[in-house]
């Protein structure tokens, strides 16, 4: 029968092309809407609710998310398909969550797949483990967040207990897919070397992985909250000095992980 | 090992030294040429031109002052002050009387003048009169040509008024048999001269004339030899003692033999270089493949140990500052144009040799090094990238890129190699191209390329088509029926057309008789001898003597007439929401922002520069622009901008080229052929043909201010698309997208060579990372075919100007934390912070 998984609808709120992060090489991300945590320090607000918005930027109203196919998706991924070529670059899925949409991200990673484009996910893998289990056939790189230890904290900024994120973790490094693990590094929740020191430990005790990113906490979000009329949950948090990220990386290291800021 | 030394080499000190010495002071007027030239044509009066040109240059090189710097290694100066410049009367000098009292105060490269200097040149000039380049060249134009250059369709200005230079000589010959070999070459020549022959009588004069130039120029550099040698008497630091004795005893011994060490080499290059840009004042005379044609002398040494890698790359660090030390002064008007005192001397590295095989070595990284210790703008220098060019090398051409100097430029050998052989040269020369001044590819010793021939607006003819051929009044080209009238698209398309052939034809014209002028008037016999095939032929480049002759006049404004005729098709034929008739009058209207009286604000403006002019004052284009706006402003309150408004708005929502839409870009291609295919059949007097470029320099902005609204929601007299690069602030998908949309348009027609700017703030290349996707971009846009790369990695300055007039730079790319994004598209107080991030830079 003729599989018209081309015709796969969803929702996305942006795609952006020559991004050189979130995964190697040139690549085009795919922004899609909808997630299941809500992160106090999302700077991407627009791509919590699945629900398509209203935000103001520059003065002007525009409309966050749109339906979408797999192909139609697809004509653009191509456009650049030279440039992922020249650079071992391709395709990243990020949102909100690719596995709050399952179906359409599947569809859009075999896709991919099957016209040689690497593909990646940036995920918080939060979901049951059969969704992540769909896409992996056609997943070259996942890279997951890791933002928490203890699961109560997790709670507190992000709405949702870490159990199930670290059960998948070991099971999708069992499965053979790269696995990079990222920390996003936030003022007053997990910035300190022992929380970080946490983490990097139960990182090392997943397959394969050899390699840690942690991703200096930002406000670039900022204005976006304003935009959609909501108050920014980290009011006027500082950024994090360069020296305190530059001891965290040793703490890193200091378990046998290779380690990285910045994405 | 890794086949290539690819890191960085210890600058040695004697380079800052150089180079603040060369910027310690406002460069200067010199007078000694000038006078020299003259006395000598006042003596030679009757003989034939030939002849009284090598005359000239042999008095020139006799008694020209000579002077050595101090901390020089490679010497030879075209004037006793550092950046000075001599002047070149036979060209044409009335601009230059007219300017004499303000060329010191003027805001683009100002000179000094001495009082006497000046007195000396008003002298000078009474004897130059209706005698130079340029009047005979006005003689030979039509009427109607000087119309079209009057009103600005297109200028002719670089070798109307000056010498054409744009040449790259055969160094490499000069580096193994000397100017001895040259002058024997000749006199070989000369002795099996077949006396049957038609021309031998013309080719003898001219074979004289040839050696006794090169016999001058050997008199020059032993003045030189003797100068190091009483210098080095008098010399009381042992060191530098040392030093002038070498330079003594290299001068000695080169130009006027084959060199045999590096240093020799370096010297006998920088002679060449520099007497080229005294017999003649034209500008881009390249250096082309210094890396190849001296990495022998570099290899050789280096293997037998008697130079290290240090010595060497302080050379090429000398010459790199002299070639800073040579300087032109133009007339007020272009050196807006050029601004920035560039003499465009290109120097290029990698790329392949004649058989097709990767030439990239130790000097080509070194040539990066150089340009990376000195930091100054000449050379020009470019890189050649082929699928086989090895990465470290892309790579390390990135990190220039990454300095924010705007260096190097990039440039795809699949497909400047099939576009010169298309033009007729042979495979093995087409491998062997190097880049003249900006963007033209040629291949060395063998070609007289005329590249830079003319800017032609693309945008004016579009005028035409709504005025029906006038002008201010004046009816200055084809009817091409009223604009009002017509009922197709294709009706419209064609009117275009007809406009630009006919303007084309026009151009044409102004070149050939600019060509046929130097040949009378200038020929050089001097460049003559190092451009293969003059010698066997007998007469000088200017007459043809080459074995390669085309002439490249440079096309710009695509961009605008790709989005303005696609709107036009889209808006007027297809959809029918305005008509040709309300297009017209919202163009007058300069869409409701300069009024009903646009193009009467146009004539107001010309009418006040022309009486300021009257009365001597000088203009520049900054107040041209003041004027006019401030003349709209006056008449803003009689009308009515409600409907030009609403027109501006629908085409605000045409799709753009440089955003990778298919349609667009298409008909972008379908648009640049209206300049490319017309030139393609014309012939000039040198035996070669037209060829067409797609480049601005910088004459986009000041030409621009010449250009009245356009259908693509351009204002009036704002700059139009600098190259083949999608106008200002169109392309809004991300770098891709837009170097994608330009490498649809056909850059094999375009052999005169295409000119694609991308702006980028230094930081989107940090990083690893950040070197890598900026390869991939190239390799990307290269893949495709695309022809030129340059890199504007901008300023603080620019950041700010960005903030100001966002709608200039929507395509401007930052990197801002983890990744890049659109400038313009982050808050206010991030955009703030990366400004600031740069101050700490050094930005």
């Amino acid at each position: 029968m003729f599989d018209n998984y081309l015709d796969t609808k969803g929702r996305i709120f942006d795609i952006q092309r020559f991004s050189v992060h979130d995964g190697p090489g040139v690549r085009t991300i795919v922004f899609l809407k909808g997630c299941f945590l809500r992160c106090k320090w999302c700077c991407n607000p627009e791509s919590q609710r699945y629900e398509i918005e209203t935000m103001i930027q520059g003065g002007k109203e525009k409309i966050m998310g749109r339906d979408v196919t797999v192909d139609e998706v697809m004509d653009i991924i191509e456009k650049d398909r030279i440039y992922y070529r020249r650079s071992g670059g391709g395709v990243t899925l990020s949102g909100g969550e690719c596995l709050a949409q399952p179906d359409f991200s599947v569809a859009l990673l075999r896709a991919c797949n099957e016209r040689g484009i690497d593909t990646a996910i940036e995920s918080t893998g939060f979901a049951d483990f059969e969704k992540i289990e769909m896409l992996l056939p056609y997943l070259n790189h996942y890279l997951m967040d890791i933002k928490h230890i203890n699961s109560e904290k997790h709670r507190e900024y992000t709405t949702q207990p870490n159990e199930k994120i670290l059960e998948n973790a070991r099971r999708i490094a069992k499965s053979g897919v790269e696995l990079t693990i990222r920390v996003p590094v936030i003022p007053g929740f997990n910035c300190t070397e022992d929380e970080i020191r946490d983490i990097a430990n139960f990182a090392k005790t997943l397959e394969g992985v050899t390699e840690l990113h942690l991703l200096p906490y930002h406000r670039l979000g900022e204005s976006k909250y304003e935009g959609l009329g909501r108050k920014y949950p980290m009011g006027d948090a500082p950024l994090i000095p360069d020296s305190h990220m530059q001891k965290l990386k040793r703490v890193v290291e200091e378990t046998g992980l290779n380690c990285h800021i910045g994405g | 090992m890794a086949k290539f030394y690819t890191e960085d080499i210890r600058v040695s000190p004697r380079i800052e030294k150089l180079r603040d010495a060369l910027f310690a002071k406002m460069p200067e007027i010199e007078a000694d040429r000038a006078v020299l030239i003259t006395e000598s044509y006042k003596e030679t009066e009757g003989l034939p031109i030939i002849t009284r040109r090598a005359k000239a240059f042999k008095k020139i090189m006799e008694n020209i002052p000579i002077t050595i710097r101090e901390d020089e290694l490679i010497v030879g100066s075209a004037t006793k002050a550092p950046r000075g410049c001599q002047m070149f009367p036979e060209f044409s000098f009335e601009w230059m009387e007219a300017e004499l009292d303000t060329v010191e105060t003027r805001m683009a490269d100002p000179f000094y003048i001495a009082e006497e200097t000046k007195n000396t040149l008003r002298e000078v000039y009474k004897y130059w009169k209706g005698k130079t380049t340029s009047d005979l060249a006005t003689a030979y134009m039509r009427p109607e040509t000087l119309d079209a250059i009057n009103h600005n369709i297109f200028t002719a200005g670089n070798y109307f008024y000056n010498g054409i230079g744009h040449v790259t000589v055969a160094y490499e010959e000069v580096l193994a048999i000397g100017f001895r070999g040259i002058i024997e070459k000749a006199e070989k020549e000369l002795m099996t001269l077949d006396a049957k022959a038609d021309n031998a009588t013309e080719k003898r004069v001219f074979l004289e004339a040839l050696i006794e130039s090169f016999e001058a120029a050997i008199t020059y550099a032993k003045r030189y030899s003797e100068l190091a040698l009483s210098m080095a008497e008098k010399c009381v630091d042992v060191k530098r003692r040392d030093e002038l004795t070498t330079i003594s005893k290299i001068c000695a011994k080169v130009p006027e033999n084959g060199a045999e060490t590096f240093y020799e080499a370096c010297q006998s290059f920088w002679f060449v270089q520099m007497l080229l840009q005294i017999e003649s004042s034209g500008h881009s005379i390249s250096p082309g493949r210094f890396d190849v044609y001296m990495y022998p002398y570099y290899k050789k040494e280096f293997e037998k140990g008697s130079i290290t890698r240090e010595f060497a790359q302080e050379l090429m660090d000398c010459i790199w500052v002299k070639l800073n030390d040579l300087n032109k002064c133009r007339d007020a008007a272009s050196a807006e144009g050029f601004a920035g005192y560039s003499l465009f001397q290109n120097l290029i590295a990698g790329g392949q040799d004649k058989n097709g095989e990767d030439i990239t070595n130790d000097l080509s990284f070194m040539c990066i090094n150089s340009s990376m210790h000195v930091m100054l703008p000449q050379p020009s220098l470019s890189v050649r990238i082929w699928s086989k060019t090895p990465h470290e090398f892309l790579i390390k051409a990135a990190k220039l890129t990454r300095t924010g100097c705007g260096l190097p430029a990039y440039y795809n050998d699949e497909v400047i190699i099939p576009a010169l052989i298309s033009r007729g040269l042979t495979l093995e020369d087409a491998r062997e191209y190097n880049i003249i001044g900006c963007v033209e590819p040629q291949k060395s010793g063998k070609t007289d390329g005329w590249h830079d021939a003319a800017f032609f607006n693309m945008c004016r003819p579009l005028e035409l088509v709504f005025s029906n051929g006038m002008d201010n009044g004046k009816q200055i080209s084809i009817k091409t029926g009223e604009v009002e009238k017509m009922t197709t698209f294709e009706e419209f398309y064609d009117a275009y057309k007809a406009q630009m052939e006919y303007m084309i034809s026009l151009l044409v014209d102004a070149d050939n008789a600019i060509d046929m002028a130097h040949a009378k008037r200038c020929p050089l016999p001097f460049l003559s001898g190092m451009v293969e095939d003059c010698i066997a032929r007998g007469k000088s480049v200017q007459e043809g003597g080459a074995v390669y002759n085309f002439t490249g006049p440079q096309g710009f404004g695509i961009a605008n007439m790709a989005d303005a005729l696609y709107a036009i098709k889209t808006l007027v034929f297809e959809e029918k929401r305005f008509t040709l008739a309300e297009l017209k009058q919202a163009l007058q209207d300069n869409f409701g922002k300069g009024g009903a009286t646009g193009l009467d604000a146009k004539a107001i403006t010309i009418g006040v520069v022309k009486s300021l002019a009257d009365k001597g004052v000088e203009v520049s284009e900054e107040q041209i622009a003041n004027i006019y706006k401030n003349v709209s402003k006056e008449s803003a309150f009689v009308q009515n901008g409600g409907r030009a408004k609403e027109i501006f708005d629908m085409i605000e929502d045409v799709p753009k080229f440089g955003n990778d839409i298919p349609d667009v870009d298409a008909f972008a291609r379908d648009v640049a052929y209206t300049y490319t295919r017309p030139l393609e059949s014309y012939k000039n007097p040198r035996g070669g043909i037209f060829q067409a470029g797609l480049y601005p320099v910088s004459a986009n902005v000041p030409l621009g201010a010449q250009t009245g609204a356009t259908p693509d929601g351009r204002y009036a007299y704002t700059p139009v698309a600098d190259g083949v690069s999608p106008a200002a602030g169109r392309d809004v998908s991300g770098p891709t997208a837009s170097a994608n949309s330009v490498a649809k348009l056909d850059h094999f027609i375009a052999s005169n060579g295409t000119l694609f700017n991308m702006k980028f703030h230094p930081s989107a290349l940090e990083g690893v990372s950040g070197l890598e996707s900026f390869a991939a971009l190239v390799r990307g846009y290269f893949d495709q075919k695309g022809m030129h790369m340059q890199f504007n990695v901008v300023s603080r300055e620019t950041l700010q100007d960005a903030q100001k007039h966002p709608e200039n730079y929507r395509n401007l790319i930052v990197r801002v934390a983890g990744y890049s994004a659109l400038f313009t598209t982050l808050s206010k107080s991030l955009q703030d912070d990366i400004i600031n991030r740069t101050e700490q830079k050094g930005f």
